[in-house]
């Protein structure tokens, strides 16, 4: 009954995410959903590393900017097509976090926090000040947009929204394959405690490894497909404030939860965008509903609901079939 | 060789304010296990009052100064009370998260009050001193000693009175220091409220040579965390050793090696002495 309804749910937002073009007012509407998309792409990533495996790494935009980078440069200054750049984002990314994370991953906990808090600002700083290969400040202009497969052409925003929808469904798809095969209980076993999780014979390291790898290739692909859709990139992207704008996507929808950073990755952004006139100082109101949340609602929206539902079905009156 | 001590007063110089920045993320980490990422916020915050006070008010320097710690020792507990305290039972990842809601909006609200442009802070210290060929402007001069002396009197205050030894006894054991009937919530007050005075006092320090903004805070506070993961965390000699090496390493790395990249040097030394040596340089603080 539960596996048919969730079932039934995912392929109610497919639904609605195919129909949505034709719902929505205007292009504005079709970009701000896609922006979206792309971040919840990313987010997916993040909770894989943070939600499923307990690391929380705060480097993840940088990584984002590092996919992102690798598509813009290899087309922009070495006129690679879009579509070769495209697919190297994922795996270039995924290969600097093999890199980084076999000295992060040895540190626990707040210390991995911290030292990828750094590795972050190293990142922004070097995208920022290695002006020959990033173009510095003034940021990579001209993106080619992605070229046409076949009869499929990428030229009009719908067009863009399912593309960008596509790489989601299948992010999400894998995802799911991840976290429910066995390499995902491995994943939360760590979470739950690394002593246990040794003690039943489970590699730490490689684990962790596999984790924060497979979660930066996420961030690397959703990168590749922001450079593809915003054509134009800027340091600003590796900023750690797009790490903290994703862990309240995942905050909202419920942390360590296939659907969390989907709705908080979606409704997150309409709310900004229906608070027009905040602006700059939409964290005067972010800023304590983060800290309301995590004292107040600590498993976010799906969190919740399933805390709900499982004190409802432990009520003597509650639905006996099964 | 002038320049080689021109270095390592402006070394000094640095290393003066993030051994106080430090000592305050240090003493909260110890205290309460939560890596205060708002910390920089308070920082920021120590600035801007401080600037206020001067520019709007017409404070003297010093009273700015005394001003702006006790707002932000204000500020401190009140952040502990309001966000820290009701998040000590849940998990590692929470409280860290709540830091970071806490830091954006500070810096949310220090743009809306004072807008988001680089401000300059006077200071009546502006003459020039001449110590053997080697130029130093008082207001640096004026840094490393008030940051020494406050470094000084924080040690005293922990080692040699009893309110300061409730919060080392704290660091060391939670439930040994219960049993001894030390009140936990006192102490975690206390310890925010040090650190709020800390962080105020390294930026109004600090500001007349640097521009005060918003953003300001960021990158002092990152390397504030790369020192006390160098020292070990909740180690007090540890965050004064640490800032005094990653401020002689930025100020000689700057000069020697490039300024345009200096403000990776930190970041760059704490990659490779953790890619060495995990456990740190003080390899006996508690991990």
């Amino acid at each position: 009954m539960m596996r048919l309804n969730a079932k039934l749910g995912w392929i109610m937002l497919l639904v609605l995410g195919l129909v949505f073009p034709f719902l929505a007012g205007n292009d504005y509407h079709l970009t701000v959903m896609s922006t979206a998309y792309i971040y919840v792409l990313a987010t997916l990533g993040l909770n894989l590393v943070t939600g499923y495996t307990g690391q929380y790494n705060l480097a993840h935009a940088g990584f984002m900017a590092v996919g992102a980078y690798t598509v813009g440069i290899l087309t922009v200054d070495y006129q690679v097509p879009f579509w070769i750049a495209f697919v190297l984002a994922g795996p270039v990314a995924a290969l600097l976090g093999f890199f980084i994370g076999i000295v992060s991953l040895r540190l626990k906990g707040h210390y991995f926090s911290i030292f990828t808090l750094c590795v972050g600002y190293i990142l922004f700083l070097v995208i920022e000040k290695w002006e020959s290969l990033t173009h510095g400040t003034v940021g990579i202009i001209g993106i080619p947009a992605p070229s046409p497969i076949g009869p499929l052409t990428f030229d009009s925003p719908r067009a863009l929204y399912y593309l960008v929808f596509f790489f989601l469904v299948v992010g999400l798809w894998v995802m799911h394959r991840i976290v429910s095969s066995l390499l995902g209980r491995t994943f939360m076993a760590i979470r739950n405690g690394d002593d246990l999780a040794e003690s039943l014979g489970i590699n730490l390291m490689r684990n962790k490894l596999l984790a924060f790898m497979l979660s930066v290739f996420y961030a690397g692909l959703a990168g590749g497909l922001y450079a593809g859709f915003v054509r134009f990139l800027g340091p600003g992207i590796a900023g750690v404030e797009h790490t903290f704008d994703m862990t309240m996507y995942m905050l909202v929808g419920g942390i360590g939860t296939l659907l969390g950073p989907v709705l908080g990755g979606l409704t997150v952004p309409w709310i900004t965008q229906t608070l027009q006139w905040l602006q700059e100082y939409r964290f005067l109101v972010f800023g304590p509903i983060l800290v309301l949340l995590v004292i107040f609602v600590p498993h976010g929206i799906v969190g919740s609901f399933i805390a709900w539902r499982a004190r409802k079905a432990a009520q003597p009156h509650g639905s006996g079939h099964a | 060789m002038d320049l080689f001590f021109q270095q390592v007063l402006n070394g000094l110089t640095l290393g003066g304010v993030y051994c106080l920045v430090a000592l305050g993320l240090t003493l909260v980490y110890g205290v309460l296990h939560v890596p205060n990422f708002a910390h920089g916020a308070f920082y920021m915050a120590g600035a801007f009052v401080s600037f206020h006070l001067m520019t709007a008010w017409g404070w003297p320097y010093w009273l700015a100064m005394l001003g702006s710690a006790a707002c932000v020792a204000l500020l401190a507990v009140l952040a502990e009370r309001l966000v820290f305290h009701p998040l000590r039972h849940a998990s590692p990842l929470h409280p860290m998260i709540a830091a970071i809601g806490v830091l954006l909006f500070l810096e949310a609200a220090a743009q809306a009050i004072w807008g988001a442009d680089f401000q300059r802070m006077q200071s009546p210290y502006t003459g020039i001193v001449d110590l053997a060929g080697v130029t130093a402007p008082v207001q640096r001069l004026l840094i490393i000693g008030a940051a020494f002396a406050l470094v000084v009197i924080v040690h005293l205050f922990l080692t040699r009175t009893v309110t300061g030894s409730t919060i080392v006894a704290m660091a060391q054991t939670r439930e040994g220091a219960a049993l001894v009937g030390i009140n936990a919530n006192r102490v975690a007050m206390l310890t925010f409220a040090l650190s709020g005075v800390l962080a105020a006092v390294a930026a109004t320090l600090y500001a007349p040579i640097n521009l005060v903004y918003p953003a300001m805070g960021h990158l002092v506070i990152t390397k504030a965390f790369v020192i006390i993961i160098l020292g070990g965390m909740g180690s007090v000699p540890g965050a004064i050793a640490g800032g005094l090496i990653i401020g002689l390493a930025e100020s000689f790395g700057a000069f020697y090696v490039s300024d345009h990249y200096k403000d990776i040097i930190a970041f760059t030394l704490l990659v490779v002495i953790l890619s060495l040596r995990p456990q740190g340089l003080f390899p006996n603080a508690a991990r």
